[in-house]
């Protein structure tokens, strides 16, 4: 009976039934997307961040520079003395070739016995240290500026005044070289954690212990591409010549892994004149429970170091990527509290409404000895079942808006702001203005290289979790409509079939 | 035809031990009702002492708002007196819980309204049996009960239809199978004949008539139709609360 009459009532009622089914559905399949897209993005923030800090890595150890410019030695300035380069007379030019390995921008460095620290704090699996540098070479050919003195003209636009000699292109100008990449020294007897976690060696051979103090290096397979360097040539890294020994490939299939070059430890710390010294600690906790704990410990042994969770660092992706998901954890998730909340409403006041323009029905029920509860129940069933619909709708109309979004795939950049080269600040102002000097075209040739810039399709991954969130709300929806409307319902007095008819 | 015990419906019914013809049915002691319509307090019974023996058909007339829907509710336990004592049989109605009214409404008294008060979206045979459902009597039973009842009223072939297909008379017959179908010793009709032109009116009380006389029913009818009162052994008027022998 109870079947019959719920079945009967959503078939005779079915314009209702379809409208409150149609709103409930709308909303559902609104929070589905937006949750198949936020774990998108999720993603898309992990495998940016897994490019940065490797797989596994749940805190990063690092410090705040003390000030600006005081980042490292050198700080990236670049500065042609005569003594740079030589004279050669008879071409009226000057070759300047300056090669620096620096900390980058915004990295500190500290001491590693952070490494040991961490290492001892309780609640720590695992931990590995590594430096984060960066190279730029500057290296070409100036004309003699003497000579040109006369033409009254700035540098850059010689060729234009009075036609010189020398130079480059025997007309005068310049012809430079500015290449700058990004070096990370890392432990080469721990791979299991750090930045090369993530990532796959492609040929040659990765880093081994046995590698301590060797001057070889491992390239990322996209930069070695651009630079066009492969395994067995050399490369120059601080004025130091690199046998390159192996390439590696971040698994993430559009990103590229944290760095250019990747040095031994050590050698990177001889290099640039940094022993002993290092960027960042990755640290792994022994349980994903315990990383907010083993934070707290870090912070307190290592008073002068950010401590940083993955959660922390996921703020720290910058790009569209970060757009996305302000979009989608903002816009996305008030758009659909709204909308469901709309819909619920819609199923609330069609159900309350529902029961009033039933008083006569129910009261009739209750007067041929319906129970309360009985009837109650008739009204919760028919709302739940609405409800169900909607969810069952919903579901259809959100699996097809995650299938567009995954036809369409958008791709997303994103880029994570610790290991970069050029992070803002005063290297890339002062190399853009040498480049300007220079008469160099800027379009960042060879800047680009040194950022660690990810593109990533966006998906929307259906999981169990989207899907149970959306079977919970149509039951929630149907719940909060039935219980309202069965309110109502309970408290008809039977005498209400007694009512005189309109 | 089915088992003797369920073929029942068609022959004279005995009537209950418990309420032999000629003791009291129900028995109203100074029974006042008041409504409360915000500071207005409107008395729509005043004080009513009245016996009803079993088996007796009585008519309750009286003007709009002289109270005969309210005397109505009080004898189908659809609502308390404020003053006063309800008895039906032996049970105190004002003294039972929500919960024992129900059951009673469900065994004890069958209800037939002016506005026939069928569920529109259920058929005729379905709306039969929803007074079946509260005493849980299983599905097949239930079927068959139902059909039988329909059966009785005349309209057997029109079990599949809903109210909405069937005319006003019809859909009196349909509300008179469901009141009856639980097999009650009373049945109470406000205005059954109220929304009907004069011919079905004659149908539906010579059907009412008949099943009074058949099962022994106790049956009271409000009515201000005349032509309906004269059939009753008994006649009420009820005015301003009041109720007086005719
Ligand atoms: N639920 C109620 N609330 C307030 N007043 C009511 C209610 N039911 C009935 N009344 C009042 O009680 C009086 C008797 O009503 P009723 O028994 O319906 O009269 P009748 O059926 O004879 O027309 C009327 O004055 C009516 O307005
Ligand atoms: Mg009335």
């Amino acid at each position: 009976m109870f079947l019959t009459y719920l079945r009967r009532e959503l078939a005779g009622r079915r314009r209702q039934t379809l409208i409150v089914a149609i709103g409930m559905a709308l909303a559902i399949a609104l929070v589905m997307i937006v949750n198949a897209l936020s774990g998108g993005v999720r993603d898309a923030q992990a495998s940016v961040l897994e490019s940065v800090y490797g797989v596994g890595t749940d805190i990063t150890v690092t410090q705040a520079p003390t000030g600006p410019g005081e980042g490292g030695p050198g700080g990236g300035r670049f500065e042609f003395g005569a003594e740079d380069g030589e004279t050669d007379d008879a071409e009226g030019s000057t070759t300047v070739s300056d090669s620096r390995l620096t900390t980058g921008m915004g990295t500190a460095t500290f001491d590693d016995t952070a490494l040991d620290t961490a290492l001892s704090t309780e609640g720590v699996a695992d931990a590995a240290a590594a430096l984060s540098l960066s190279n730029t070479t500057f290296s070409g050919e100036l004309p003699d500026f003497s000579q040109l003195q006369g033409g009254g003209g700035a540098p850059g636009e010689a060729g234009a005044e009075a036609p010189p000699t020398g130079g480059a292109d025997g007309a005068g100008g310049s012809a430079f070289d500015v290449d700058s990449f990004t070096v990370l020294g890392i432990d080469p007897a721990a791979s299991a954690l750090g930045p090369l976690s993530s990532a796959a060696v492609t040929e040659g051979r990765g880093l081994e212990a046995a590698d301590a103090g060797a001057d070889v290096a491992l390239l990322d397979s996209a930069y070695a591409t651009t630079a066009e360097l492969a395994v067995g040539d050399t490369i120059d890294v601080g004025g130091t010549t690199m046998e390159i020994v192996g390439l590696v490939t971040a698994d993430t299939a559009d990103a590229s892994t944290g760095a250019n070059v990747y040095l031994p430890l050590d050698t990177a710390q001889a290099l640039a004149g940094l022993e002993g010294q290092v960027s960042t600690v990755y640290v792994q906790a022994a349980s994903s429970t315990d990383i907010t704990a083993v934070q707290a410990s870090l912070e307190e042994a290592l008073p002068e170091a950010t401590v940083n969770t993955q959660e922390d660092l996921a703020s720290s992706v910058s790009g569209s990527l970060s757009s996305a998901s302000t979009l989608v954890s903002s816009l996305g998730l008030w758009l659909s509290v709204a909308v469901l909340a709309a819909a619920f409403l819609i199923a609330v006041l069609f159900t309350v409404s529902g029961v009033t323009r039933r008083t006569r029905e129910f009261g009739t029920l209750k007067a041929i000895g319906w129970s309360n509860r009985r009837v109650v129940g008739q009204v919760a069933g028919e709302s739940l079942v609405q409800g169900l619909i909607g969810g069952a709708l919903g579901i259809v109309i959100g699996l097809v808006g995650i299938g567009a979004i995954t036809l369409i795939q958008p791709t997303l950049s994103g880029s994570a702001g610790s290991v970069q080269a050029f992070g803002g600040g005063e290297a890339p102002a002062a190399a853009a203005e040498a480049a300007d000097r220079m008469g160099l075209t800027g379009d960042g040739g060879p800047f680009a290289a040194a950022t660690t810039t990810s593109d990533i399709v966006l998906t929307a991954p259906v999981t169990v979790s989207v899907v149970l969130v959306a079977v919970g709300l149509a039951v929630l929806g149907g719940l909060v409509a039935g219980a309202i409307g069965g309110w109502r319902a309970s408290r008809l007095r039977p005498a209400e079939a007694l009512r005189s008819v309109a | 035809m089915s088992a003797p015990s369920t073929t029942s419906i068609t022959l004279p019914t005995p009537a209950d031990p418990a309420t032999p013809k000629g003791t009291a049915m129900y028995t109203l002691d100074k029974v006042g009702k008041t409504y409360r319509q915000s500071s207005r307090i409107v008395t729509a019974l005043k004080d009513v002492s009245l016996t009803i023996p079993a088996g007796q058909m009585v008519a309750i007339q009286g003007p709009t708002g002289g109270g005969k829907s309210t005397l109505l509710q009080m004898l189908g336990a659809l609502d308390r007196p404020t003053s006063g004592d309800v008895r039906l049989g032996d049970d105190v109605l004002s003294k039972l819980p929500d919960r024992k009214l129900a059951k009673l409404r469900a065994k004890e008294i069958g209800f037939v309204f002016q506005g026939f008060n069928l569920i529109p979206t259920l058929t005729a045979q379905e709306n039969v049996e929803t007074a079946l459902e509260p005493q849980g009597v299983p599905a097949e039973e239930r079927r068959r009960r139902a059909s039988d009842a329909l059966a009785q009223v005349g309209l057997a072939e029109r079990a599949g239809h809903v109210p909405s297909e069937l005319s006003g008379g019809q859909q009196q017959r349909v509300a008179i199978a469901r009141a009856l179908v639980k097999e009650p010793d009373v049945l109470l009709a406000d205005e059954p004949t109220g929304n009907l032109d004069e011919q079905t009116r004659d149908e539906i009380m010579d059907l009412l008539e008949g099943l009074w006389r058949d099962r022994g029913l106790t049956l009271v009818i409000v009515t201000h139709d005349s032509a309906v009162a004269k059939r009753a052994e008994r006649r009420l008027r009820i005015a301003g609360g009041s109720v007086q022998e005719i």
